[in-house]
């Protein structure tokens, strides 16, 4: 095939735009579930995560992403030789896939918090809770937003 | 400084009650750019404790997807008669503590 006008620019346009790739590449815009994968992981570690017993509330539908309400609780008698050691909040899409770190102990009394989150997209939010046995429990939830936190621009 | 309390100022012994903390801060993300393009410099709180008569009884790290004006509500078992001390620390040096008292019958 010989080298034609337009064959010729779209190698040099291909070109040009791999060679923008790692400036534009250094900070991905948002976490991905494989960050979020790894967040786990940074967690948990290797053990196994199980179901049940934690629970999240929050809204399924937020039409402003920069203050949802939400609540973590574990059903744990919170005794000295049973309770939750601490409960870790990750996300799928914000820029980062933490959102906290909650540490109770056997003097909580219950295994319950509040706080209000940021949530950048439409999105799974995941909870886990590690026990004093260090198992660890996890749940998930599935949140709409309507308008996006984090990145917008300032006014 | 700007933070409201909400701790029940009587307790029954063993009663589990419930501590609500909320402090002005803007916890900007650092992800946001100005008008301009250029990126406003993440400022937000990294930690909060609480101290029950000297001993922790509730930490929490926070990340910037923590909403503006931090929020925080938990529990504890009241033991005691005493006082309960909360710190929250951030980035730039921010430092801020409150404190409330308990009387437990």
């Amino acid at each position: 095939m010989p080298t034609t006008r337009r064959r010729f620019l779209s190698l040099a346009g291909g070109v040009t735009a791999a060679g923008t790739i790692p400036i534009v590449m250094l900070r991905p815009l948002n976490a991905t579930p494989t960050m979020l994968n790894a967040a786990i992981r940074n967690v948990v570690g290797e053990a196994p995560i199980r179901t049940g017993k934690i629970k999240l509330d929050i809204p399924p539908l937020v039409e402003n992403g920069n203050t949802v309400p939400m609540t973590v609780s574990v059903a744990s008698p919170m005794t000295a030789d049973d309770y939750v050691r601490s409960i870790h909040v990750l996300n799928e899409k914000n820029p980062q896939p933490n959102i906290g770190n909650f540490y109770l102990g056997p003097s909580s009394g219950r295994a319950q918090i509040s706080t209000r989150i940021r949530l950048a997209d439409s999105q799974k939010v995941v909870a886990i809770a590690r026990l004093s046995d260090d198992t660890f429990w996890q749940i998930a939830a599935e949140i709409v937003v309507t308008l996006a936190a984090c990145t917008e621009e300032v006014n | 400084m700007a933070a409201l309390i909400n701790v029940p100022t009587k307790a029954k012994r063993g009663e589990i009650i419930e501590i609500r903390t909320l402090t002005s801060h803007i916890m900007e993300t650092g992800f946001r750019h100005a008008a301009a393009g250029d990126l406003v410099p993440r400022d937000i709180i990294t930690s909060f404790t609480c101290r029950y008569n000297g001993s922790e009884v509730f930490r929490a790290d926070l990340f910037p997807a923590i909403a503006a004006n931090p929020y925080l509500s938990f529990f504890t078992v009241a033991k005691e008669s005493g006082k309960f001390e909360f710190e929250w620390i951030g980035d730039n040096g921010y430092a801020s503590t409150a404190s409330a008292s308990i009387t437990v019958e």
